[in-house]
């Protein structure tokens, strides 16, 4: 059983997760403001899809109805909560 | 007479604005640039259903009125009517993506909250029907209260219905007088849109399969990076395999041309003017379009398809190790067209510091520019024999050039961002479009853009160059017994500069060569074409080709040297101009001309010892 409230980094891929918190403080303003330009938001439907090679490398996410390239300092700062099932 | 209304093209990136703008005025656009700002103002004529015209202009893309660029805040300006040089817009044409209605809206919002006539396009709705996707127009527009017509852009659906709604906007807008601001907290717009976009849509399925496939091959770990090796590979193969016949093709009608010229005029100063200045030192400069435009269609595939973004996820890790991110191999990858768009391009980097490394090392990119000088010397000294089955020398030493100008770039921005350009990294942040088939239209139309600029510069700044040049190697007319290419007065002042060349195995034709490659690196061959086709002139050898001639008269010393100095130095004055204006002054521009005259210096020097060492010389 998945915590109900994990990192996005932690979250297996593929698996359908909503936005529980976003800690935009631990971002930089002008990445806070582009991810809200694309549309991260409490409650907003995520899911983790591709991790690149090597480790440090970028994840590739959806959100919302969007695909989103973002490093791990930043998924870090996004809490889910996956869905059931 | 009342100008043409103007109405303004907004939209999201990837909303597929600028395939809109194509279809709605095929050819009939101009390219211009905004005063004061680098940013190319697109512009073309439309005509409404009744025939009357009407001023569209494509504003690039945003995704909110808080600008991050200065791309963003001319598209903020105008809509707000404060752009100087361009009219207040008199209606807006929104672009929104139909398959990402959430997000796309948002905008929308923002937009109207302007108080400007606006309609709402909807556009590749098709994709969203084959996504499942079923969204109710007229819900949509009442919601709203525009306007919403549903576009395919590139298959040029909905265009009859989306200029009556233009039309009807245009008729019946009141005057009101325009927000001069606007508000740029966007989350209350973005939960509104989420309302107005979940009561609008009739049934929304999980995501597009077709995109999500390709991706798990695309950003695989392992067969993500060798499918993008793999792709480079067959650009730069297709560069040069696929140009030989066009190549040729160009070669024939300049010899035709040349030929006429000489048959049909009396000898004299005028037909070696046009024969020896004009077309032989134009022409050994167009013969490189085929390569150019080859290479332009490859980055605007990848860039239309929407594989361009992937490429910058695979090497972010990569680039990150250097102080850049992913961002960066976008500029980077069009810098081996041309600096100039690549330097251009480097405006979608939010990190001032990182995008200003990006711009310092986009001249070590091995542009098209460099392939003329490249191709002859090549051409003239490396002998074309096998090396593996399928792998030639020739091609083997053309990709050491352009590695040793990729390691060149890696080493020159992990130095700068210790030193001139330190700060934090800017981070890496995108949006992954969906793929999709690019619209052989729009491709066309990047493409001829890009071939127009090259043939007018061609046409204008090389073609006086080459005439100049001409004119300077052919006078003062040396008595007999001396040369021509050193008693003129070109060759006096390629003397003075040889003294500082001579280290590093310059001789004399190239001291003179490479001044007027400072205006474009293209020149040097059309100016060793000048030299020795006037030096060649009373020894009956005037046919001879460039490859040949040199091959005779320099050591492989010298033309390895030579083309060691082509891989580092900034000689293009376009490109300085654009870093000058893209930088805001000349600080940067003359580091990054101090920095890589000095590597160009060191790498010939260091080139030209080690094959003397090696007997070569």
């Amino acid at each position: 059983m998945l915590s109900p409230n994990l990192h996005l980094t932690q979250l297996p891929r593929t698996c359908r997760a909503t936005v529980a918190s976003v800690e935009w403080d631990r971002m930089s303003p002008s990445e806070a403001r582009r991810l809200r330009e694309f549309g991260l938001d409490e409650g907003v439907d995520i899911e983790l899809l591709h991790r690149a090679m090597l480790g440090g490398g970028p994840l590739a996410c959806r959100i919302g109805r969007m695909t989103v390239a973002l490093r791990a300092h930043v998924a870090g700062a996004i809490r889910v909560a996956p869905l059931a099932g | 007479m009342n100008p043409a209304p103007l109405v303004a093209l907004v939209g999201n990136p990837n909303a597929g604005k600028t395939a809109l703008f194509n279809a709605l005025t095929g050819a009939r656009q101009k390219v211009g640039n905004y005063p004061g700002v680098t940013v190319e103002r697109h512009s073309g004529r439309l005509a409404l259903n009744d025939g009357r015209p009407v001023e569209l202009v494509d504003l690039p893309g945003t995704y909110s009125l808080d600008p991050s660029s200065p791309d963003e805040a001319v598209t903020r300006d105008v809509v707000l009517g404060r752009q100087s040089g361009e009219r207040v817009p008199d209606a807006m044409i929104v672009v929104a993506d139909a398959t990402n209605l959430d997000n796309h809206l948002r905008f929308v919002l923002q937009l109207q909250s302007l108080g400007r006539p606006m309609v709402l396009a909807l556009n590749m709705i098709d994709m969203a029907t084959r996504d499942g996707l079923k969204i109710d127009l007229d819900a949509l527009s009442a919601e709203l209260g525009i306007p919403v017509v549903a576009t395919v852009a590139v298959r040029k659906r909905g265009l009859d219905e989306l200029r009556a709604a233009l039309a009807g906007i245009l008729a019946t807008a009141p005057r009101t007088a325009p927000a001069d601001s606007v508000e740029t907290d966007i989350r209350h717009f973005q939960r509104e849109a989420r309302r107005i976009s979940r009561a609008a849509t009739v049934e929304q399925p999980r995501m597009r399969a077709v995109t999500r496939g390709l991706d798990r091959v695309a950003l695989h770990p392992v067969i993500g990076p060798i499918l993008l090796l793999v792709i480079l590979f067959v650009m730069f193969q297709a560069v040069f395999s696929w140009s030989e016949a066009p190549i040729g093709w160009i070669e024939g009608a300049q010899g035709w041309l040349a030929d006429t010229a000489v048959a049909t005029l009396p000898g004299g100063f005028l037909r070696d003017l046009l024969v020896q200045g004009v077309i032989n030192g134009v022409g050994s400069v167009v013969v490189f379009l085929p390569q150019i435009l080859i290479l332009f269609v490859f980055i605007l595939l990848l860039e239309a398809s929407g594989y361009m973004v992937r490429a910058a996820f695979l090497m972010d890790r990569l680039m990150s190790g250097v102080g850049l991110s992913g961002r960066a191999f976008i500029p980077l990858l069009s810098s081996f067209a041309c600096a100039i768009p690549g330097i251009m391009a480097t405006r979608s980097i939010d990190d001032p510091k990182e995008r200003l490394t990006t711009i310092l090392i986009a001249p070590l990119m091995t542009c098209s520019a460099r392939l003329p000088v490249y191709a002859v010397i090549i051409g003239a000294f490396i002998p074309a024999r096998q090396v593996l089955p399928g792998i030639g020398l020739q091609g083997l030493v053309l990709l050491v050039l352009y590695l040793t100008g990729i390691i060149g770039a890696v080493l020159a921005a992990f130095v700068l961002r210790r030193t001139a350009t330190k700060g934090v990294g800017g981070g890496f942040l995108m949006e992954m479009p969906r793929y999709q088939l690019p619209s052989i239209r729009d491709i066309a139309i990047g493409l001829w853009q890009r071939a127009y600029v090259f043939l007018r510069r061609a046409g204008t700044i090389i073609l006086q160059v080459t005439v100049a040049l001409w004119l300077l190697t052919s006078y003062p007319v040396a008595p007999a017994g001396v040369k021509q290419s050193e008693y003129s007065i070109a060759g006096r002042i390629a003397s003075g500069l040889e003294v500082v060349l001579r280290p590093i195995g310059f001789n004399h034709e190239m001291s003179l060569a490479v001044i007027p490659a400072m205006a474009a690196r293209e020149v040097a061959v059309s100016a060793l074409q000048t030299v020795y086709a006037i030096d060649a002139a009373d020894e009956e050898q005037g046919a001879q080709e460039l490859g040949g001639r040199l091959a005779g008269r320099w050591s492989l010393a010298t033309a390895l040297a030579f083309l060691a100095w082509f891989v580092f130095a900034p000689q293009c004055l376009s490109t300085i101009a654009v870093a000058r204006r893209e930088t805001n002054g000349w600080k940067w521009p003359l580091v990054m001309i101090g920095y890589l005259f000095a590597l160009a210096y060191i790498a010939a020097g260091a080139t030209y010892w080690t094959a003397v060492a090696f007997g070569l010389g």
